[in-house]
C-alpha cells in the first residue's frame, strides 16, 4: 500500500513532554513519524509532523479526536489534516 | 515531495486566522424522471429520489471537513427546477404540498436550504409557470428550508416585463407573510436575469435542464484570506501588485474546493460539476468584502473608486481561479450582500453606500442587489422598478444579475432588521419615492439588445 501522509501541527506555549505525549500516541496507533520540525513563530511555539497513517489501528476521525483531546489536556492545539491538501494548494 | 514549514503554516493560518472554507457543497439532483399527473405520486418520487441521493451528502461533508481541515459550511441540495416538473399540478394546494415535500426531504437529509422551487419565464409563462409562481409567497411562509429563484431576463430573450411586475407583489406578499420574522421569506427568493444552471449559492441555486442525474458543485469563498493578504502589501504597491496577490491568493484557495469537489463527488457516486469561485462575506469581522475593497485604499466602501476596485477585485479572483480549476462555473465572482458583509452594514450606516451606488457596484461583479432590506411600505411598482433596473444592467452586459430584496414589515428607513445566523443584519436603506407605477404597468417584453454597435 502507498503510503498516505497526513500533516499534524502542534500550536501553543512550549513545555516538556510535547513530543513524547503526541509520539506516544501515534506509536499505539502504529504510525510512523516521517518528519519533525519546529520553531517559534511570534512566541508561539509551533511544531509540525509528518506522519504515514496508512498502517493506522485507529480510524481517522477517532485519531483527530484523540489528537484534539491531547491538546485540550496539554493546553495546545492539535490538529490532523491530510497532506493532499497541502498538494492541492502549493503544488502543480 | 516535502513542504516548506512556510507552505503547512500558511495553509494553517488561512484556516484558522482568515476563515477560509469551503462556503457550500451543493448537490444538484435532477427530478425529470419524476413527472407525474397525479401530483401524490409526483411528491412522493421527489422525496424518494431526494432522500435517496442526498442521503451521504452530509456524512461525506462532515468526513471531508475532518479530514483535511477545512471546514465545509453550507450542505445543500438544488433541483430541477419545479415548474418544469409539474406542470401538469393544477391548484394551488398541489404547489404547496410539493414545496412541503422538498422542505421534508432536506430535513430527513440534514441540509439546511433545498433550491428549485423555480421557473424559467424570461421569454414567457406557461400556465405551470403561473401558478408556481403564484404560489411562492405560501410555499416560503409555509417551509423552513426551500428557496426560490425566477428568472424574468436574458441577453438572448429580452426582459419578461409581465414577470417583473409580478415579481415586485409576489417580493412584498412574501414578506408580509413572513412579517413575524421581518419578513425573511423574501430572503429565500431570488429574481434572476441570465441564471447559471450550475450555480451552487442559495437562494438562486437551481439544477438547470442542461445538467447531469447527480452533480456535486462546490462554491469556494475566502474573502478574509484575500484581506490578510492585501493587508500585508505596501500602501504604496500599485494596482499590478494589488492584482497579482489577489490572483495567487485565489488560485490556493480555488484548489483547495477542486479537491474537495473531486473527493466528494467520488464518494457521493456522482459526477464532480463545477468549482463556483465567488468570494462570499459572513456578517463576521474580517470576512468581508467592503473591507477588501477599502484595504485598497478607499476610506469607506461606496466612495468613488468603490466601482473600480470591485472591478479588479472581480477579475484578479477568476483570473486565478480559472488556472486552478478547468470546470469552472456558476456565478464565480465576489457578492456584495449588505446583511451579510460588516463591512457593508457599516458602510451603509455611515451613509457612504446608497442603493444606487450597489447597483452600479453590480455593473462589474458576479450577483446584483443582494440582501437589502428596504421599508415595508415600499410599493410592489418601486420593488418592480428595482428589478427592472437589475435586469437591463445583466441583459445588456451579458452577465448574471440578480435582486434579493426585503420590504420588512413596519420598518422604515434607518431601522434595524435581524435575521440572524450567515443572513446577518441590515440596516433599512432609503429607496427613491418617486413612482415608476406607470412604467411597471405596460408590462410586455423589453426586447432582446443588439450584439453589435457596442459602446
Amino acid at each position: 500500500m502507498d503510503a498516505q501522509k497526513a500533516i499534524i501541527s502542534i500550536i501553543g506555549v512550549d513545555k516538556v513532554g510535547i513530543i513524547y505525549s503526541v509520539s506516544k500516541l501515534l506509536a499505539e496507533a502504529n504510525i510512523n513519524i516521517l518528519d519533525i520540525s519546529q520553531t517559534i513563530l511570534r512566541d508561539i511555539f509551533t511544531m509540525i509532523m509528518i506522519v504515514d497513517i496508512s498502517n493506522s489501528t485507529v480510524e481517522f476521525n477517532i485519531l483527530k479526536e484523540n489528537l484534539n483531546s491531547l491538546g485540550e489536556k496539554m493546553g495546545l492545539k492539535i490538529d490532523i489534516q491530510k497532506e493532499d491538501i497541502f498538494r492541492a494548494m502549493h503544488r502543480l | 515531495m516535502r513542504f516548506a514549514f512556510d507552505e503547512i503554516e500558511e495553509t494553517i493560518r488561512m484556516v484558522q486566522a482568515e476563515k477560509l472554507d469551503i462556503r457550500t457543497i451543493t448537490m444538484g439532483i435532477s427530478l425529470r424522471d419524476c413527472v407525474s399527473d397525479n401530483v401524490e405520486t409526483l411528491s412522493n418520487k421527489v422525496y424518494d429520489k431526494i432522500t435517496k441521493k442526498a442521503k451521504n451528502l452530509v456524512k461525506v461533508a462532515n468526513d471531508l471537513e475532518s479530514e483535511f481541515g477545512i471546514p465545509i459550511v453550507n450542505k445543500r441540495i438544488s433541483v430541477t427546477p419545479i415548474a418544469v416538473i409539474s406542470e401538469s399540478a393544477k391548484s394551488a394546494e398541489d404547489f404547496i404540498k410539493i414545496a412541503k415535500t422538498l422542505d421534508a426531504a432536506a430535513k430527513e437529509v440534514g441540509v439546511n436550504f433545498i433550491g428549485g422551487y423555480s421557473a424559467l419565464v424570461h421569454k414567457g409563462f406557461t400556465d405551470g409557470d403561473l401558478r408556481l409562481i403564484n404560489s411562492i409567497p405560501e410555499a416560503l411562509s409555509s417551509t423552513e428550508r426551500v428557496c426560490s429563484s425566477i428568472n424574468v431576463a436574458t441577453t438572448k430573450a429580452g426582459i419578461n416585463m409581465d414577470a417583473v411586475a409580478l415579481m415586485g407583489k409576489i417580493i412584498k406578499k412574501t414578506a408580509e407573510l413572513t412579517k413575524d420574522k421581518d419578513g425573511i421569506g423574501a430572503a429565500k427568493l431570488v429574481v434572476f436575469c441570465n441564471a447559471p444552471e450550475d450555480n451552487p449559492f442559495m437562494a438562486g441555486a437551481f439544477h438547470g435542464v442542461g445538467e447531469g442525474e447527480c452533480v456535486i458543485n462546490i462554491g469556494v469563498s475566502g474573502p478574509g484570506v484575500v484581506l490578510a493578504a492585501l493587508s500585508k502589501l505596501d500602501s504604496k504597491a500599485d494596482f499590478g501588485q494589488v492584482s497579482e496577490i489577489i490572483k495567487k491568493t485565489s488560485f490556493k484557495i480555488a484548489r483547495a474546493g477542486e479537491l474537495i469537489g473531486r473527493i466528494a463527488a467520488e464518494r457521493l457516486n456522482s459526477s464532480f460539476g463545477i468549482l463556483d469561485l465567488s468570494l462570499a462575506p459572513t456578517p463576521e469581522i474580517g470576512d468581508s468584502i467592503a473591507n477588501i475593497l477599502e484595504a485598497m485604499g478607499l476610506s469607506k466602501c461606496g466612495a468613488h473608486g468603490t466601482t473600480a476596485a470591485l472591478a479588479l477585485l472581480n477579475d484578479a479572483v477568476k483570473k486565478g481561479g480559472v488556472m486552478a480549476s478547468s470546470y469552472v462555473g456558476g456565478l464565480s465572482g465576489a457578492f456584495i450582500p449588505v446583511s451579510e458583509d460588516a463591512g457593508m452594514i457599516s458602510a451603509v450606516e455611515a451613509g457612504a453606500l446608497s442603493i444606487e451606488k450597489l447597483e452600479a457596484m453590480t455593473c462589474v461583479c458576479s450577483v446584483g442587489l443582494d440582501m437589502i432590506a428596504i421599508p415595508g411600505d415600499t410599493p410592489a411598482e418601486t420593488i418592480s422598478a428595482i428589478i427592472a433596473d437589475e435586469m437591463a444592467i445583466g441583459m445588456i452586459n451579458k452577465k448574471t444579475t440578480a435582486v434579493r430584496i426585503i420590504p420588512v414589515p413596519g420598518k422604515k428607513e434607518g431601522d434595524h432588521v435581524e435575521f440572524g445566523g450567515l443572513l446577518g443584519h441590515a440596516p433599512v436603506m432609503k429607496v427613491n419615492n418617486f413612482s415608476a407605477d406607470t412604467f411597471i404597468k405596460r408590462g410586455g417584453r423589453i426586447p432582446a439588445p443588439l450584439h453589435s454597435l457596442n459602446n
